[in-house]
């Protein structure tokens, strides 16, 4: 970990600066580790440049560049004066305030709304818990989390929705000082255990808490207009559901026998040529006709299942790329050590390959967040339909703009930040060092 | 792992039936394709017992019937016409939006993707704050806001079209705009534009002979083009009377007549595909030219290549290689994705297909069709791409 940073940076430069350092390639090549190392000590030489040279090499360079520059401060100028003037003056947001319940959680009853905040305090506290045991990326997720919690709880919500949110951050807290007790622990291996338990646990959990369980928790009805919520649990079970299954489906494909192999590409490649949203016609109307009449499953679970069946096809596309990257001889040493086959992919090569092509794994899980929007397709009240619902509404009419652009923030800073933990978390692992 | 075993069963029979691997494998795909089978079997035992319960038969003959149902665009449709020709219709509308999103993405994201390494702060910023702001949108979110927010609410209505420069009008009904039409002389100059294309290959043919004898670069095309050209202004010229006429959009009462329709529908699918798979093959763009060493550029100017040369010669046989495979499946992408006409009311070939499904209650055979559809277009599409692949690849040596 120690010696990773500055060689990731010396990789940068070579990437951009190449012509500076003419002896760099020779000693990236001949040089042993410990001429490089010593060279690597030293900080770069940092430049001060004034302003205006900056200015000059950046901006001004030449005359087309020039021309370019002002242009594009044009463009600038027009977008930002014609968006700030809208959102300033004519924009009328208390659309979103208003419905904010009705786009979140859809008609998930009010009383019941508990279940979610319980929830959400689970995942809070699990988190800070994680992160008062580690360092690093969990940590800064954690206070993010923690700071965007009590940034809301600033706005002018309700009272009872700032009172819950300011809760979160307190969770967070709370299971932050757990987690800074846990280290203290003689006996740390069962704090794992459980806490990975928990994590694991926390999924149908989470899902049954929302749903209810006949005899404890009323069962919640209208299942398919829980707005926002059907985004996020389409999502979180389609990723968690899809991995394994394009993991399994990527193995098939490479399999040396021939029947699974071909039934396995002749599923991937027959998901791949087809659109998602022709898949969930299909589920709405034709899983009606290939199952018997005792067995419905219903809209949302039909949603879930197609989204994961269409996922874990270009999942296992993203993983096999992955196992093609592992070269032949970590197989033959695995077996040298005596490995068998199961353990040789699970402790060897899956770790490996799935390290290798974890951008391409996360850019699959945001496609399949984008994508659970198609899920309105087939009457599921989810974020982007349901707002559908409040344009309908007499008082908002017209209020388009408004609701699109909160609608596309709300989605761009969850991709946003997966795909920006994805980049922590490659660069953690030191992928792109090789 | 299994050779050695394996090896030695060869010659001994000790080992029993249920530890020797080679019966294990077998054993084990014939289990799997028993266990796939039986699942198929009773799948389709269930449709079969659903459809006889509802008086329903496979068959495909409801696609002579009368379809019934209006489209609103596309190639020349009558709803007297068949099922059957109502869903060409429909794959011919797919195929517009796919061929003309695909080239303007490429465009965009060519665009884009060099704007990226721009050695210009401000616009490389200016791009990524694009491509990053469309590519964690999602697409349908983005199709939703051109169609009914911008289409349907920010333009105008018909009375007060925004008018374009060239007689182009845009407004609420889409968008209006001059066409060339056919006028009698048109079949004179048609034998010009025949003679020119002949003379252009000719021409290319020749100076591609010429080039590899002389074994120099060149630009054989552009020769072509200039050929075709001449050979078509000349006859313009030559032919009595103007062989195109443009029909220029009038408004009327209520609506424009004449020019070329195109529906907010089609508008809106279109800016939003090429926005979106623009900002993804974008940054492939990116880092196919990022994937050339910088040593290569300055090699081929140590030669004494020129700026163009070096691009033409060096840098981009070596990029597309790296571009291509991707960008390909981008174009998929868009195809695919194409499918989300449905929900802004354009009608592609799913939109006629449900239709269809709607009106004749043929839930197997249209889902049959249009699952056809798309996967030949998918690999009718990865075909051609590949073989341009395979011939970029021959550029390597």
């Amino acid at each position: 970990m120690r010696a990773d940073p500055p060689r990731d940076t010396s990789d940068q430069h070579v990437d951009e600066s190449p012509p500076t350092h003419p002896g760099n390639s020779s000693g990236w090549a001949g040089g042993g580790k410990n001429g490089c190392a010593v060279s690597k000590e030293l900080p770069p030489p940092t430049e001060r440049i004034p302003v205006l040279r900056w200015l000059k090499q950046n901006l001004f360079s030449s005359w087309p560049n020039a021309i370019l520059t002002l242009a594009a401060t044009a463009l600038i100028v027009a977008v930002v004066y014609g968006l700030g003037r809208w959102a300033l003056t004519e924009a009328r947001w208390e659309v979103i305030p208003a419905n904010l319940k009705l786009l979140l959680v859809g008609t998930y009853p009010a009383g019941q709304l508990w279940r979610v905040w319980a929830i959400l305090y689970f995942l809070g506290l699990l988190t800070g818990f994680a992160a008062g045991r580690r360092r690093g990326l969990v940590r800064r997720i954690s206070l993010v989390a923690c700071a965007a919690s009590i940034a809301l709880a600033v706005l002018p919500f309700p009272l009872v929705t700032r009172g819950w949110l300011l809760g979160c951050a307190g969770a967070i807290a709370a299971g932050y000082g757990l987690g800074q007790l846990a280290k203290l622990a003689r006996e740390r291996r069962w704090i794992r255990r459980v806490e990975t338990t928990l994590w694991i646990l926390s999924f149908p959990v989470s899902l049954i808490v929302l749903n209810g369980v006949g005899g404890f928790l009323p069962v919640i009805a209208g299942r398919n207009q829980w707005g926002f919520m059907l985004n996020l649990l389409g999502a979180v079970v389609g990723i968690g559901l899809s991995l394994p299954l394009g993991v399994l489906l990527a193995l098939g494909r490479r399999s040396k026998l021939p029947a699974i192999r071909i039934v396995c590409t002749a599923y991937i490649e027959l998901i791949r040529g087809v659109p998602l949203i022709s898949l969930l016609f299909m589920a709405s109307i034709m899983l009606q006709l290939l199952l018997p009449d005792s067995f419905r499953p219903d809209l949302v679970i039909r949603a879930m299942l197609t989204i994961t069946l269409f996922s874990a096809a270009y999942m296992a596309e993203n993983v096999r790329g992955g196992l093609q990257a592992i070269p032949k001889g970590q197989y033959e040493a695995a077996y040298a050590v005596g490995l068998n086959g199961a353990l040789t992919m699970i402790l060897i090569i899956l770790p490996q390959a799935l390290r290798a092509v974890i951008p391409a794994i996360v850019g699959q899980f945001i496609a399949l967040f984008k994508d659970t929007t198609l899920f309105g397709f087939i009457a599921i009240l989810e974020l982007l339909n349901i707002s559908r619902s409040v344009l309908g509404n007499l008082e908002w009419r017209g209020r388009i703009f408004e609701l699109y652009v909160f609608i596309g923030v709300v989605f761009w800073l969850l991709c946003y930040s997966m795909s920006y933990v994805s980049r922590r978390i490659e660069k953690s692992l030191g992928v792109g060092e090789r | 792992m299994a050779e050695k075993p394996t090896g030695r069963t060869a010659t001994s029979s000790s080992i029993p039936l249920w530890r020797d691997v080679r019966v294990l494998r077998v054993a084990g795909q014939i289990l799997f394709v028993l266990v796939i089978a039986a699942g198929i079997w009773w799948l389709m035992n269930n449709l079969q017992t659903n459809l006889d319960k509802s008086g329903l038969n496979i068959g495909f003959r409801f696609l002579g019937d009368t379809a019934g149902f209006p489209i609103s665009e596309g190639i020349a449709y009558n709803p007297t016409d068949v099922n059957g020709y109502a869903f060409w219709v429909g794959i011919v509308n797919t195929l517009r939006v796919a061929v003309i999103g695909i080239v303007l993405a490429t465009v965009i994201g060519t665009v884009i993707g060099v704007a990226r390494l721009s050695t210009n702060w401000l616009v490389r910023k200016l791009a990524t704050l694009y491509v990053e702001t469309i590519r964690n949108i999602p697409l349908l979110v983005q199709l939703f806001f051109w169609y009914f927010a911008v289409m349907l609410t920010a333009l105008p209505l018909v009375g007060d079209s925004i008018r374009l420069p060239g007689s182009i009008f845009l407004s609420r009904r889409g968008l209006y705009m001059p066409w060339p039409v056919v006028t009698e002389s048109s079949g004179v100059w048609t034998w010009y534009l025949v003679g020119g294309v002949a003379l252009a290959v000719a021409v290319y043919v020749i100076r591609r002979i010429q080039l590899k004898r002389a074994d120099r670069p060149g630009f054989p095309l552009i020769w072509a083009a200039v050929a075709l050209l001449g050979v078509g202004i000349a006859g313009w010229f030559l032919t009595p009377g103007s062989p195109l006429a443009f029909d220029i959009p009038v408004l009327k009462r209520f609506n424009f007549e004449g020019g070329m329709w195109l529906s907010t529908s089609f508008l809106a699918l279109i800016i939003g595909l090429a926005t979106y798979t623009g900002a993804f093959i974008a940054e492939i763009v990116r880092a196919g030219i990022q994937a050339v060493g910088k040593g290569q550029t300055e090699a081929a100017k140590a030669l004494g290549l020129k700026k163009g040369l070096v691009l033409r010669l060096v840098v981009l046989p070596q990029a597309l290689r790296v571009i291509i495979p991707p960008v390909t499946s981008q174009y998929l992408n868009l195809t695919k994705n194409s499918s989300l006409a449905i929900l802004i009311g354009y009608y592609d070939l799913l939109n006629v297909g449900t239709t269809i499904f709607n009106q004749t209650g043929r839930a197997v055979e249209m889902i049959l069709l249009i699952m056809a559809s798309y996967m030949s277009m998918s690999l009718l599409t990865s075909l051609v791409m590949n073989i341009y692949n395979r011939r970029m690849k021959l550029v390597e040596r």
